[in-house]
């Protein structure tokens, strides 16, 4: 196998359109270790990014010591990819690992053990819970736990204390996926698959920067355009990303609109499917609700206007509809480009719209996927650790809420189901004013990752709130928590987790964590016992003890729900490959395409919403869905484009946004722990186009200092391939916090503002000044690999 | 006729909607969905503003400002914010109530318009009964998200 630091997809292993991709087994171990001393090789699945890669763990001497990807998984035939080869395993034996609980003492965190530190938890917890009832507590949590700590997360936060306040970091990355489904198809749960790349002619990557998120699924797309009869690309995205030039070089578009302006770029696209008579009309007329109010909306788009408003070339935007119309089989991917900008929710809906309207679903190669920034967001939003509630089950119907209280054996009112659950800017603000005085933060890092972060600093390490923080390390975020707890990691406790495309794999347990480390399962499993959460008949609300029995309580709450797992089981996942939910006694084997006979769940007694507004976030109530009889339809929503919060001005002239590398992944609390992609991309940077830093006297190395109305940050510059008028940073990378300190955190300069309909924070809109500091002694520490190349050296993808 | 009365009404109601929208949003401008959705809602009557005015040229009086109306009619915007979590509840609530005889003032004047077979009429009272509806949608989805922990734990 070649170096992947500097080979990030591998070779290429060409297919034709319709044939299964080939296998390629990716394998890594550490140095000085041969396969044939590998002890034994543990199933899992791979968790550096959002693709959920099928893999075996490498075990020698109880040290996981490298992976292989397994050859017969439906999610990567064998690859992995540099994450997962190289950061997989070398955090495990890190020399700061946290191996045992600490809590402030004179401000100062000290080493304790579990009584002591559970003692503290449990006395705050309920203290609170006398004085001023469950509406004190918050529970911020992942998207890297397994179904199993989700679950019991759920459970102990809903029918133990019932507390609405719940929410996960996958309301930064991945909301938008969760909504933008909800909203067109009535609930979440991603209609297409990945084997839809083998069957389509035409793939658009709407704000995916697919080669450096989810590298394992480019190679597959690689692997067909290198192929015979490849598809054609087309690509938005305001930087020049690998995937854009391989959108030209397959004959496709690339589309930079000016950041902020998706909404508007989908309206046009749209407006000229309904011009060109590319409908489906009588498929719409069939399947779908709202075609006339659609089309009343987005009339005014015509190409013309959508290029001033975008700053895109109208023919272009002309030629890509033309490609979208006129193509038999589309496959469309969105992630953050589109998530995690202006208008979020309704820009990621008029990805379904263009499919609906030309009937595009529920058949090879016309798939649809509303992506996912985090390895087992999917499990987040089904278990209900988040806002929702488990099962995909809709807050506003009675119904549904009654089926959990039976279930859980409580009173239907101790469910929090009285409003919109709380989103977790929404958490942080509570936790700011200090009615949530307790707040539980597991396997993430939000002084890193949240929106303007001086405030998110200042919230944390206030007096006002009670932190629990429960991870591997000692992050920015633990720094600040009152109680700190060890906890073990991937490969060193056993769960299940689900991908975008809805593959469950079985992760099993490799090692033993390191010193008192405890499963995040088992963490919460303890703090339910100590607060002895009781169901009505008295006994324990908990009934399991091993994530095998949380598996099967799981199991039970899916049943009949549309991310139904009552097929499946432990052992059933010990086959070759992951397997597709829903998984039934109808469908033993999974299910590979969801809405095949074209009925969605819309249904008033079935869906997940009832739907918003997607210009307010208005909810809409049961009387008024029920009014619509949308039955099986799905629906055709749209709104109009409306200008991004904070508008350039005289002071703050540029646009800042925000994105990935491939190197890296959540923060590096494990990939900066791996050498070789430490060293692949070490430090922060920031990029200009070519025009502006020339503009600004700014030569690639230089030392810049970014500011905007929020804060500010200093890096070396990459005169790069974005649009001009936009300055993009890397969100990886956090600080020390040391007094005195260069910012070096991307959001420092990011906004407190959030999609209405997905409260998903926008982390692409906001306005900023750059300025030269100092001369630099060297080129930007970027990689040239990818995205983040320098504009001199452009080349073409592999 | 007494119609040109009650489009003054429309005319009026809308306009301290409208500024009344951009008082809450501004004065609350720390919940970064309250400024940001009041600024849009306060367009949306803006908007309903602008059209009105040809219409009430037409019935007679110079602009909506000019307009007469029954003294009992009239509602007081808000011209000042209240603090803490309970005041942008009572913020919000002063808001449907505004919106709620927006809302009613447009029913009056839609019925009136059918009977005159006024179809430039018909349609703004369609148009912004509609935009009325979600902006009502949207205050009633924000009190019922922030009353429990305003009353309860704040």
């Amino acid at each position: 196998m070649t170096d992947r630091i500097a080979d990030i997809w591998g070779g290429r292993t060409p297919y034709a359109k319709g044939t299964a991709w080939p296998v390629r087994v990716d394998q890594h171990l550490d140095p000085g270790i041969a396969e044939d001393q590998v002890d034994r090789w543990v199933r899992s699945a791979c968790l550096l990014c959002s693709n959920g890669c099928g893999c075996d763990i490498a075990v020698k001497d109880g040290r996981m010591v490298g992976i292989r990807g397994r050859a017969g998984d439906t999610v990567n035939h064998g690859r992995l990819g540099p994450k997962g080869l190289y950061g997989s395993t070398p955090w495990s034996h890190a020399a700061d690992r946290l191996t045992r609980p600490m809590i402030r003492d004179g401000g100062v965190l000290t080493e304790c053990d579990w009584p002591t530190a559970m003692g503290r938890i449990v006395e705050v917890s309920q203290r609170l819970l006398r004085e001023k009832g469950p509406l004190s507590h918050g529970f911020y949590t992942s998207g890297q736990l397994f179904l199993e700590e989700y679950y019991t997360l759920a459970v102990l936060g809903k029918a133990g204390l019932g507390t609405p306040h719940m929410d996960g970091n996958t309301r930064l990355c991945t909301a938008t996926a969760a909504a933008a489904l909800k909203e067109s198809f009535g609930a979440d749960g991603q209609p297409g698959c990945y084997a839809d790349i083998e069957h389509c002619d035409t793939i658009f990557l709407y704000g995916h920067n697919l080669a450096e998120t989810q590298t394992v699924l480019w190679s597959r797309i690689l692997d067909r355009t290198h192929g015979p009869n490849p598809p054609v690309l087309v690509c938005v995205d305001p930087r020049r990303t690998k995937v854009a030039e391989e959108a030209v070089r397959t004959g496709g578009v690339h589309l930079a609109p000016r950041v902020g302006t998706n909404l508007a770029l989908m309206n046009g696209l749209t407006r000229e499917l309904f011009e060109h008579g590319w409908v489906d009309e009588k498929w719409v007329t069939a399947h779908t609700m709202g075609v006339d109010e659609l089309r009343s909306i987005v009339d005014s788009y015509t190409p013309e206007r959508v290029a001033e408003i975008c700053g895109v070339d109208a023919g272009e935007l002309r030629r890509a509809a033309r490609i979208f119309g006129t193509s038999d089989r589309v496959l469309s991917t969105v992630l953050q480009g589109f998530y995690q900008s202006h208008q979020a929710t309704a820009a990621a809906v008029a990805v379904n719209n263009l499919h609906l309207l030309r009937g595009l679903i529920g058949r090879p190669g016309a798939g649809i996927l509303q992506m996912n920034g985090q390895p087992t967001a999917q499990n987040n939003r089904e278990c209900g650790a988040d806002g929702d509630l488990p099962g995909f089950r809709n807050w506003d119907d009675e119904q549904h809420v009654q089926q959990l209280a039976e279930l859980w054996n409580v009173d239907p009112l101790t469910i929090p189901h009285w409003a919109d659950p709380t989103h977790a800017m929404q958490i942080m603000s509570y936790v700011e004013e200090g009615s949530i005085g307790f707040l539980w933060i597991s396997a993430t890092n939000p002084a890193v990752s949240m929106p303007e972060s001086a405030r998110i600093r200042r919230i944390l390490s206030g007096e006002q709130c009670f932190v629990v923080v429960q991870d591997l390390f000692l992050t920015e975020t633990a720094r600040l928590a009152d109680v700190v707890l060890p906890a073990a990691g991937w490969g060193e406790k056993t769960g299940t987790f689900t991908n975008v495309d809805r593959t469950v794999h079985l992760s099993e347990k490799a090692v033993d964590p390191p010193g008192e480390a405890r499963s995040d399962l088992d963490i919460f499993l303890a703090y339910a016992d100590a607060m002895d959460f009781r169901d009505a008949d008295g006994a324990p609300l908990i009934k399991w003890r091993t994530p095998e029995e949380a598996f099967d309580a799981w199991r039970a709450a899916s049943r009949g729900r549309p991310c139904d797992y009552s097929g499946l089981s432990y052992e059933k996942l010990r086959g070759p490959t992951g397997i597709r939910w829903p998984v039934t006694d109808a469908a033993p084997d999974g299910t590979e395409r969801l809405y095949t006979d074209a009925v969605f769940p819309t249904a008033t007694e079935t869906c997940e919403t009832y739907g918003h507004d997607l210009l307010t976030g208005a909810t809409v109530t049961q009387q008024e869905h029920r009014a619509m009889r949308p039955d099986g339809r799905a629906f055709l929503k749209g709104a109009e484009h409306t200008p991004a919060h904070e508008p350039v001005s005289e002071e703050y002239p540029l646009l800042y946004t925000t994105g990935r590398t491939v190197y890296q992944f959540h923060t590096r609390t494990k990939t900066g722990r791996a050498e070789r992609l430490r060293r692949a991309a070490p430090d922060m940077w920031v990029e200009l186009s070519p025009a502006d830093a020339e503009r600004l006297g700014i030569t690639e190395g230089d030392v810049v200092r970014v500011e905007s109305p929020r804060g500010w940050i200093e890096a070396p510059a990459r005169v790069g391939q974005v649009r001009e008028g936009a300055v993009f940073a890397p969100f990886h990378y956090g600080t020390p916090g040391l007094a005195g300190e260069v910012g070096r955190q991307a959001n420092e300069l990011t906004m407190t503002v959030w999609d209405p309909v997905s409260k998903q924070p926008c982390f692409k809109t906001a306005a900023c000044r750059v300025r030269k500091v100092r001369a630099g002694d060297g080129p930007a520490p970027a990689p040239d690999t990818a995205g983040s190349a320098p504009a001199s050296t452009s080349g073409g993808t592999r | 006729m007494n119609l040109v009365t009650y489009l003054g009404l429309a005319y009026h109601a809308e306009q301290t909607f409208a500024d009344s929208l951009r008082t809450v949003g501004q004065g609350h401008a720390k919940h970064p969905d309250v400024l940001f959705t009041c600024q849009a809602l306060a367009a949306m009557s803006d908007e309903h503003v602008e059209r009105l005015t040809p219409i009430v040229q037409r019935y007679g009086a110079s602009s909506g400002k000019d307009v007469k109306e029954p003294e009992r009619l009239h509602a007081d915007g808000l011209a000042e914010v209240r603090s803490g979590p309970v005041g942008l509840l009572r913020d919000l609530q002063d808001l449907h109530v505004l919106g709620t005889l927006v809302q009613t003032t447009w029913t009056v004047v839609f019925q009136a318009a059918q009977a005159l077979r006024d179809d430039e009429l018909i349609e703004l009272c369609e148009h912004a009964s509609g935009q009325n509806s979600r902006q009502l949608s949207w205050l009633n989805t924000r009190l019922k998200a922030a009353a429990p922990q305003s009353l309860i734990a704040a």
